[in-house]
């Protein structure tokens, strides 16, 4: 099945842009905001806000990894499939404006994970989503405070996000997985 | 102003044997860890990654993770321990598993009947993994063959124990890097040593060269036909300490059982320090920047000296943290393999 | 024709004492071989027809454990006689390590009754302590013990460490013209073993039995019975240097023999890290395969089999050692030693047929003439077919191929290491003073 392109890279360049707008508004500026962003891409997308950040404003923001794999729920259930990685965060996110990042938000399970995995390493004074996709399909009531764009989808199609970091090209694209295991990832 | 945080991560992943390809993580079939011998490069690989993950963990102020919660993971020692112990029940612990602690004190194991029964009851209670340590060299074996609980052997007679083999590759793997034609130099009761089994197994195919040093009564009689048997070409057998370690990388002294006197397989302690203690003088042999680690518990003054166990080549701290963070890696990647 | 005669038609009729080996008939009346020959002009009671079988005189076992009295959860004798009939076997010499010892007269008495009661189609030959208590201090009534019907004298496997003991019951066992069956082990060498001292139990992390231990027994005991002129017979020998040394002494004149088991003939060491019912499951610490002398390797096989084909070794004995489950169920170094081989003693022995390591007819003396040359008081009325003999025959299907299911197992005793093993070669009947004590029931038979 072929995939179809939604987003090139102006277009993800953007919406980040307008992200990083919404956050400075939201936060009335960036005092005490620091960026987590969750593995894999959430961590270049939380580098390039913080990047626009600094040129809008000229302010160094804090940006650090999380990696969610000890706090996920499906490590004994299904089988793993996850490679535990590290977290680094090189400053301490207590009292902060923690926003977490991630690419694609979908089910909500995974920002539980890094909600409690957060949780564990200190206590931020807020914490707040960012998110490049929003395809919907959420299971837990959880909400994104920042959104790249909503893309609506099937249970039977992945949306991929690509970047330049660590997939040498930027783009967003969506496929549909025919015969496939189409349960949610 | 903010100082803005590179995001250029210290590389702890030294660890993992780069030139290998990365096995996915989805082809770890070992429900049970045993020994090391049914273990690939690609495999030990794969816990070293892992582990870097939990020496991550390990420095938090808030340790626990919720990964293994509402998993129960029972710890039956039939021997004595103190340092294996607890660290596979903190690991488990840290991964946020309940652990039951089962002591079986050496005396009640007089029946082999006890031992099938026992881990017959802990099936029954629906425990998800048995960490179990045995006087018995293949216990853990009859465990695996009569029951469907994940098992780890902590250790089996004289037979092997796996994670510290796992947790002292580490060790070495992180301090040294590249390990091609490095040199480990095993000293000591290797007759009698799970420990220099396990390792003998964990550094095939790593490019270590191995050396067992020790009295001719501490090698087993067919040790040179079962290195040929089991094309473990990395093993040479030595006899003279000061000749096996010339260039040494890793110096690992075995703690003597002082007991084994006793039994005529050394003359005297006396005699024994003097052939084969490593101390500051002997180590001088050895490559300027050669670690020395033990296994422990260290008979201090004995197999090793004071100076040399406290000196800054001694990683044997390292080893006890090391340690901790290997069993996590197991446990985890153990828990993951689904139920058959 | 008396209502008690039996005719054997066409087989292949082998007797190594007689050197017979042709295609003929045997008939047996009132318990004793009458006649055999091509084309016999007899009726009988019972004609079996024997075409593609071989007719050879019963086996004879030298060495094997009925357990009773005293472990009768391991086996019984009635159970273990139903295993040694299927198994071929007309004669069974019981070890006295029971529970009392075989070491009065008495409790030679109580087996000897309860086989005559209960295992009466066989023939129960106890061997009595050398010790009493097995205890390795002080000598039994050796002539009482032979009074009340033993054929032999062992502790088997506790055996005499005190030189000057064994001395004295090798000057006692000469005047009463029975044989000392000795299991040879160095106590001391052995201690704490649970295989052979070789690459496996390197691999294991297992202390090893040495060859030395079993070798330095024997060295002493040909120098005992050497200077006693006792007939010695040395018993599952495992060891290259002791068939060097047996034959050895064999040359001098020495009244020594020995045999192997089927187990030490056709396996190794290595068998108790890989079984043949369960392909590449490694490490599998297998208690069904320690037995006591240890598996040993190849070159000690090889020296086994050399002995045999130039008579070193005579005969074979099954050491037949039934345990219950649990006492195999545990951890290795826990594991009782022995093998449960009444069932599969000739089967494995056919291995060696088969692979062209000795021929038919001297396997066949190993089982018949050859145990039966070391029971001095047996001689002549076992192990052969000629006239007068007791009517004691096996009839074997050399070509069957069959497996080992422990579900079809006679004997009490379930651990063998054959379990699994797909055999060529069994018993098809076993005729014990003329009685049809088994008979397989593909074998043609008219009343």
């Amino acid at each position: 099945m072929a995939e179809k392109i939604l987003l090139n890279s102006s277009d993800i360049e953007r919406a980040l842009v307008r992200i990083a707008h919404e956050i400075l508004e939201h936060n009335k500026g960036a005092k005490s905001i620091a960026f987590v962003g969750i593995k894999t891409r959430g961590v270049p997308l939380a580098q390039r806000l913080a990047k626009i950040i600094r040129t809008m404003e000229q302010v160094d923001i804090p940006v650090g990894s999380l990696d969610i794999t000890l706090y996920r729920d499906d490590v004994t259930s299904l089988g793993f499939k996850h490679v535990v990685q590290q977290t680094y965060l090189p400053f301490d996110i207590s009292n902060k404006q923690v926003i977490l990042v991630d690419d694609v938000f979908y089910t909500g399970r995974s920002i539980r994970a890094a909600l409690d995995a957060l949780m564990d390493l200190g206590r931020p004074q807020t914490i707040q989503l960012a998110v490049l996709i929003d395809r919907g399909h959420r299971e837990l009531p959880i909400r994104a405070d920042f959104v790249g764009k909503n893309i609506p989808t099937a249970h039977n199609e992945e949306i991929k996000v690509f970047l330049s970091e660590v997939d040498a090209v930027d783009k967003v694209a969506v496929r549909r997985l025919d015969g496939e295991n189409s349960e949610p990832k | 102003m903010e100082r803005i945080v590179s995001l250029n991560e210290p590389k702890l992943s030294t660890a993992g044997q780069e030139s290998l390809p990365p096995l996915s993580i989805g082809q770890w079939q070992h429900r049970n860890v045993l020994d090391l011998d049914d273990f690939s490069p690609e495999e030990i690989t794969l816990v070293f990654e892992i582990a870097n993950g939990m020496v991550e963990v390990l420095g938090r102020d808030v340790k626990k993770v919720p990964t293994l919660r509402g998993k129960t993971i029972a710890i039956m020692f039939y021997e004595p321990s103190t340092r294996t112990r607890a660290s596979f029940e903190l690991a488990a612990k840290y991964l946020g598993a309940d652990t039951v602690s089962l002591d079986a004190a050496r005396s009640s194991v007089v029946k082999g009947e006890s031992l099938i029964d026992s881990l017959r009851t802990l099936q029954a209670l629906e425990v998800d993994t048995i960490i179990i340590r045995h006087p018995c060299s293949g216990a853990p074996y009859i465990a695996v063959r009569h029951l469907q609980t994940r098992i780890i052997n902590a250790g089996d007679g004289c037979h092997a124990h796996p994670s510290q083999g796992l947790l002292d590759l580490y060790t070495i793997k992180r301090q040294l890097g590249d390990l091609k034609g490095r040199k480990v130099v095993i000293i000591g009761d290797i007759l009698h040593s799970r420990v220099a089994r396990s390792n003998i197994w964990g550094m095939r195919s790593t490019g270590l060269h191995v050396v067992l040093c020790a009295p001719r009564t501490f090698i087993p009689q067919g040790m040179p036909e079962m290195l040929d048997k089991c094309g473990l070409d990395h093993v040479t057998i030595e006899h003279n300490l000061d000749h096996a370690l010339e260039g040494a990388d890793v110096v690992m002294p075995l703690r003597l059982q002082k007991e084994r006197q006793q039994s005529g397989f050394i003359s005297s302690i006396r005699e024994y320090i003097r052939l084969y203690q490593v101390n500051a003088e002997r180590l001088k042999k050895a490559a300027p920047h050669a670690i020395v680690m033990h296994p422990g518990p260290m008979n201090e003054g004995i197999e090793i000296s004071h100076d040399v166990a406290y000196s800054g080549s001694s990683l044997i701290e390292q080893q006890v943290t090391n340690g901790v963070a290997i069993r996590m890696a197991l446990l985890y990647l153990v828990a993951g393999v689904k139920n058959q | 024709m008396t209502s008690r005669s039996i005719l054997i038609k066409n087989a292949r009729v082998i007797s190594p004492s007689q050197g017979i080996d042709g295609k003929m008939d045997i008939y047996m009346e009132d318990g004793l071989i009458k006649s055999s020959g091509a084309n016999l002009k007899v009726s009988a009671a019972v004609t079996i027809q024997a075409d593609g079988l071989v007719a050879c005189p019963g086996f004879i076992d030298l060495h094997c454990h009925l357990r009773e009295p005293g472990f009768e959860e391991k086996e019984t004798i009635a159970s273990g006689a139903a295993a040694a009939i299927r198994g071929g076997y007309t004669t069974i010499c019981c070890m006295p390590n029971t529970n009392p010892p075989l070491d009065n007269a008495a409790t030679v008495d109580f087996v000897r009754k309860i086989a005559a009661s209960q295992a009466p189609l066989i023939t129960v030959l106890p061997i009595g302590c050398i010790t009493k208590g097995r205890a390795g201090q002080e000598l039994t009534d050796m002539s009482e013990l032979a009074d009340s019907g033993c054929a032999g004298f062992s502790d088997d496997g506790s055996p005499v460490s005190n030189s000057q003991l064994m001395l004295l019951a090798m000057r006692c066992a000469a005047g009463l013209e029975i044989p000392i069956i000795d299991h040879c082990e160095d106590l001391d060498l052995s201690r704490g073993g649970h295989l052979n001292d070789g690459w496996v139990a390197a691999r294991l992390g297992i202390k090893g039995i040495p060859a030395a231990a079993e070798e330095s027994m024997v060295a002493r005991d040909i120098a005992l019975a050497e200077m006693t002129g006792a007939t010695l017979h040395l018993t599952h020998i495992s060891t290259r240097g002791s068939v060097e040394l047996i034959r050895a002494a064999r040359a001098r004149g020495v009244k020594v023999s020995a045999d192997a088991t089927p187990h030490h003939l056709t396996l190794t060491e290595e068998r108790i890290i890989a079984s043949p019912a369960e392909p590449g499951v490694p490490l599998i610490y297998d208690t069904n395969a320690k037995v006591n002398p240890p598996l040993r390797t190849e070159s000690d096989i090889e020296a086994l089999i050399k002995g045999i084909n130039d008579s070193t070794i005579t005969s074979v004995s099954t050491d037949h050692a039934p345990h219950t489950s649990e006492d195999k169920l545990c951890e290795f170094e826990l594991a009782a030693f022995g093998i449960s081989g009444f069932e599969t003693a000739f089967a494995a022995l056919m291995m060696l047929v088969h692979s062209g390591k000795i021929k038919l007819n001297t396997l066949i003396a190993l089982l018949t003439c050859g145990p039966a040359a070391v029971l001095q008081h047996e001689y002549d009325i076992t192990g052969t077919l000629k006239a007068g003999s007791r009517a004691d025959v096996a009839l074997l299907d050399i070509s069957r191929e069959w497996t080992l299911d422990e579900a079809n197992m006679l004997s009490q005793g379930k651990n063998t290491p054959f379990i699994g093993q797909q055999f060529k070669g069994t018993v098809a009947a076993t005729i014990h003073a003329g009685e049809i004590a088994y008979i397989d029931k593909s074998v043609r038979i008219s009343e």
